[in-house]
């Protein structure tokens, strides 16, 4: 089940803008072991992507190396307060979840 | 007799120069569609053959690739990694820890509206060279640093 997703952009100098967003996602590495002893299979993010006004600004790949409930953040330039922001995540199993806002 | 020959040849010239193109690494799967899972690389056991498989073995060391990370990481399930490039027309940064099982943990690609930046947290199974790679008009730039890792990240 996907978990939640938080995000938050704001302005910084000018016309950059910083976006960070929270991912809940277990990211398990396939190396580690469960409570039967048993490895718990790979199962982390493969593909993020941030879209400003329904554009791709950015194409993400991830593995299970990032850690687990990644936490990104990113910079966007000729940006304003107002502009739509869409992020969203694909995993290795073919869940996935986005998240929408506006930069602050 | 004409007329098959010149289909033929149009033909046999076309499928020439797609194999060809792919043979030289011009029409990557991945940049074709951008938002695929780059597998190869990602499944690279080691450091020098995931710069292979992006392309990237000849990097430069670059003073304008900026690499932000820990000297000391107490806990290796999460290092902070920043990074950002100030080669111009940057269009992507990958991220690789030397000594991780698989050393690519991520690489991203931007397009027009992005500055070439990210921050991640990631994670560390040992003390290792972290490098940063940015990739502009079609040549690599790496910054390399050494995290200390205290406690592994990676196992249990």
């Amino acid at each position: 089940m996907p978990g939640p997703m938080k995000m938050r952009a704001t302005m910084m100098k000018g016309d950059t803008a910083e976006v960070r967003v929270l991912m809940s996602h277990p990211m398990e590495t396939g190396l580690r072991k469960g409570p039967d002893g048993k490895l718990i299979p790979m199962h982390f993010i493969e593909i993020v992507t941030v879209k400003l006004n329904g554009k791709v600004v950015i194409n993400g790949q991830t593995s299970q190396s990032v850690s687990r409930n990644p936490v990104f953040a990113f910079r966007l330039k000729g940006a304003k307060t107002g502009d739509k922001l869409e992020i969203s995540w694909l995993d290795n199993k073919g869940e996935s979840n986005k998240i929408d806002g506006a930069i602050a | 007799m004409d007329v098959v020959r010149r289909v033929l040849l149009k033909g046999a010239s076309a499928t020439g120069v797609a194999a060809a193109a792919l043979a030289a690494g011009l029409l990557r799967p991945q940049r074709v569609l951008a938002a695929q899972w780059d597998q190869n690389a990602f499944r690279a056991k080691s450091a020098a053959d995931a710069l292979k498989q992006l392309g990237a073995e000849s990097a430069a060391q670059s003073k304008e690739v900026v690499l932000e990370a820990p000297q000391i990481a107490e806990n290796g399930a999460v290092v902070p990694i920043e990074v950002s490039s100030n080669v111009p027309g940057t269009k992507s940064i990958a991220i690789v820890i030397d000594k991780n099982p698989f050393p690519l943990s991520a690489k991203f690609d931007f397009e027009e509206g992005a500055l070439p930046y990210v921050k991640v947290n990631v994670k560390m199974g040992q003390t290792s060279e972290v490098r940063a790679i940015a990739e502009a008009n079609g040549k690599y730039y790496v910054a390399t640093r050494e995290v200390k890792v205290t406690i592994g990240g990676c196992g249990g």
